[in-house]
């Protein structure tokens, strides 16, 4: 047989490995006691694949809250509640994240906490609202996610509209930008906050020199930045995670480049800088909230989930910490774990949380949420200046 | 124009890895006419390795030259030995089965390959320690660092190495011997088996190689970072002329050279409709290009050239 005999062969079987790539992992659930109410709390995070430390490190926070909670021992219309966690990976795939909704909506859980990105926590949102199970995602951004009309659909963080803004004001007026090149994934998240950078920055009187995109799986920049480094930018803005951001701005120095390097909240974690290693060296990135050690029981939080997982909190762990610990406050007031109960409930909650006193508006976007700058300054991401939020703490 | 320079540095250094990968595809094809689609996943294991013994090395303050030199050895040794491995058990059962069986081992070989790379060295990005400080020159208005011009000149000198072995050598014979004919090869007393084993080895080894030389340029391993590294440089095999070891290197430096000048200027020519984010895409379009219009590829599959 020649080659060409069997070349569509393997171009059919290259297509077929390149869908099937991917697994789940399932916390089995364990036999019930019959006198405890069991509360299924669903969670989906990618779980492997090059975000799979940040999806890892959201499960965590969701299981700090739900140990807490069952170690705390919750009550809700007088009888003792065990919360157990279904923890689903979606592999940043939006195809995926709705195959994970669907089962977990099958497993019949009581709540969600998820998903990560906004490109799989759009999709799968629809199906939690065709099925009205209330969702709190910790940490995806986009706009579109509560624009949707659900009214299952929340979340804990500043979207990409105010975060987006305070970035490209930050970056024109206080880092005096004036010719900006601007990079995204193309996911929702990385396309929404870019655009949204994009409006503010040339609101404020800045040139984009330059629009390029990549994808959340690239790790080669080479050609992209080179081509961006003809337009002589002062400032590279990319919108997307950090397994792209580090080796980009490696290779943005190793081009010799020596312009500012400025992502979203997908760049604020430990793995940029010990993945970029020097390169990451004054970088920045904003995080909606304020600065860990600013937060109400920051500091606590962080030693505890050090001792429990023996890694430093990547990014959003404290925010599925509080997006748990909102639902359980709805589900007391409700006195019902029943999705149908308590949903009308959850956004008329405020909770203290670690990461800010959480409260909804009416779409289901966090109330007047604070966002944090930080830079890569000595190896370290250090805060630099905390704007908007209720009230505005400033930072060293 | 230095822009143009730079595109053209990109894809040099790209291509000299793709080029590295190919010729483990190709050597294979050559002899067995086995497409071996785990090679992607040996270089991917090749980085691995050399990321923990270079870990343990740096730890242990030995020396960066030495350090970095060992975990090569380390990783090229332990390639060469998955190589032979993988052989064993997934192809010599089967050299005599029909086409499609080796080549649904090879897929079931790599997906195992990614799994078991997963569970020993965890789903995250790790960072690639390079211990030396990766100085940045100017040519021409280029920058290149240090590290890549190291992944041009070793690129070059093994492909220079291998042609010699191939062509000069008594093992290098037997290797065109048995791509050539395996049953004459057979009766004039060839060992089969043992050049067959051999040749995975040897491009196992260029595989570790190169499995390093993308780590220290991108300083960054994960574990299924082998799996479109693979598919291209198998892309870069077959835009050659799979089988053919020029064929190979030259697909691989020209498929590095059209994914950089494509992802650089495919924005501003489409006007922005395309845009960089369709690097990928170039590589799989070359080879649904070439598979359609010129199967042979560029060089074309000459018989007495294989190995």
């Amino acid at each position: 047989m020649s080659f060409n005999k069997i070349s569509p062969l393997l171009v059919l079987l290259v297509a077929v490995i390149s869908a099937g790539c991917g697994k789940t992992e399932t916390q089995v659930v364990q036999p019930k006691d019959t006198d405890e109410l069991v509360v299924k709390i669903g969670a989906s995070a990618p779980l492997t694949g090059p975000q799979a430390h940040i999806g890892k490190d959201n499960e965590n926070g969701t299981r700090m809250a739900i140990d807490d909670a069952n170690a705390k021992g919750v009550t809700i219309a007088g009888k003792k509640v065990r919360f157990e966690l279904l923890s689903e990976d979606d592999q940043t795939d939006p195809k995926a994240a709705t195959i994970v909704a669907q089962k977990l909506v099958d497993a019949k859980v009581n709540g969600v906490i998820g998903h990560l990105n906004s490109g799989t926590t759009i999709p799968a949102s629809r199906i939690y609202s065709d099925n009205g199970i209330p969702q709190i995602s910790p940490s995806a951004t986009a706009v579109a996610y509560t624009a949707q009309g659900y009214k299952t659909a929340f979340r804990v963080m500043a979207n990409d509209a105010q975060q987006g803004k305070v970035l490209g004001e930050y970056a024109t007026k206080n880092l005096g930008a004036k010719k900006i090149a601007v990079l995204d994934d193309r996911t929702a998240y990385g396309q929404g906050i870019a655009d949204e950078f994009v409006k503010a920055a040339q609101a404020s009187g800045a040139e984009i020199v330059s629009r390029q995109y990549t994808t959340d799986k690239a790790i080669d920049f080479a050609s992209v930045l080179t081509s961006i480094k003809g337009k002589h930018p002062d400032l590279v803005f990319f919108g997307g995670m950090d397994p792209q951001g580090a080796p980009m701005v490696k290779q943005l120095r190793a081009l010799g480049m020596k312009t500012q390097f400025l992502m979203g909240d997908g760049g604020y974690t430990p793995k940029l800088i010990e993945n970029a290693g020097a390169a990451a060296e004054g970088t920045y990135a904003s995080l909606p909230g304020v600065p860990l050690d600013k937060m109400q029981g920051g500091r606590d939080f962080s030693t505890r989930y050090e001792a429990q997982f023996k890694q430093p909190i990547q990014l959003y762990a404290p925010y599925c910490y509080d997006a748990v610990n909102v639902m359980i406050a709805a589900m007391q007031q409700a006195g019902s774990a029943e999705p149908a109960k308590y949903l009308p409930l959850l956004g008329k909650v405020v909770h203290d949380g670690v990461t800010a006193k959480i409260a909804f508006d009416e779409k289901g976007d966090l109330k007047g949420g604070a966002i944090t700058m930080y830079q890569v300054r000595q190896g370290k991401w250090q805060a630099v200046e905390t704007m908007g939020g209720t009230a505005p703490v400033a930072a060293h | 124009m230095d822009i143009l320079f730079q595109q053209i540095v990109n894809g040099l250094v790209q291509g000299s890895v793709y080029a590295l990968v190919a010729l483990g595809y190709t050597m294979v094809y050559g002899i067995l006419g086995l497409i071996n689609f785990a090679h992607g996943e040996v270089v991917m294991v090749g980085a691995m390795v050399a990321l923990t013994v270079l870990q343990i090395l740096l730890a242990a303050a030995l020396s960066s030259v030495l350090a970095v030199l060992c975990s090569l050895m380390v990783a090229v040794a332990a390639c060469m030995a998955l190589g032979y491995g993988i052989e064993r058990v997934a192809y010599r059962p089967l050299r005599n089965a029909p086409r499609l069986a080796p080549l649904i081992t090879a897929i079931g070989v790599s997906i195992v390959l990614q799994n078991l790379a997963m569970m020993i060295w965890g789903r995250e990005y790790h960072a690639f320690p390079m211990p030396f400080s990766n100085g940045l020159h100017e040519l021409g208005g280029a920058i290149i660092t240090d590290v890549q011009i190291a992944i041009v000149l070793i690129a070059l000198l093994m492909m220079a190495g291998l042609m010699l072995l191939i062509h000069r050598s008594r093992f290098g014979r037997s290797m065109r011997a048995v791509a050539e004919n395996p049953s004459a090869a057979a009766l004039m007393g060839v060992d089969i088996n043992r050049v067959i084993s051999a040749t995975f080895m040897l491009g196992s080894a260029l595989a570790a190689v190169a499995g390093f030389m993308v780590s220290a340029n991108y300083g960054i391993v994960h574990y299924y970072m082998g799996f479109m590294l693979g598919l291209k440089a198998f892309t870069a095999a077959v835009l050659g002329g799979i089988g053919n070891l020029r064929g190979a290197m030259l697909g691989g430096v020209v498929l590095g050279l059209i994914e950089s000048l494509g992802a650089g200027y495919i924005g501003d020519l489409s006007g922005g409709f395309f845009g960089s984010n369709y690097q990928d895409v170039f590589a799989f379009f070359v080879l649904i290009a070439v598979l359609v219009f010129r199967p042979s590829g560029l060089l074309g599959e000459r018989v007495a050239e294989r190995a």
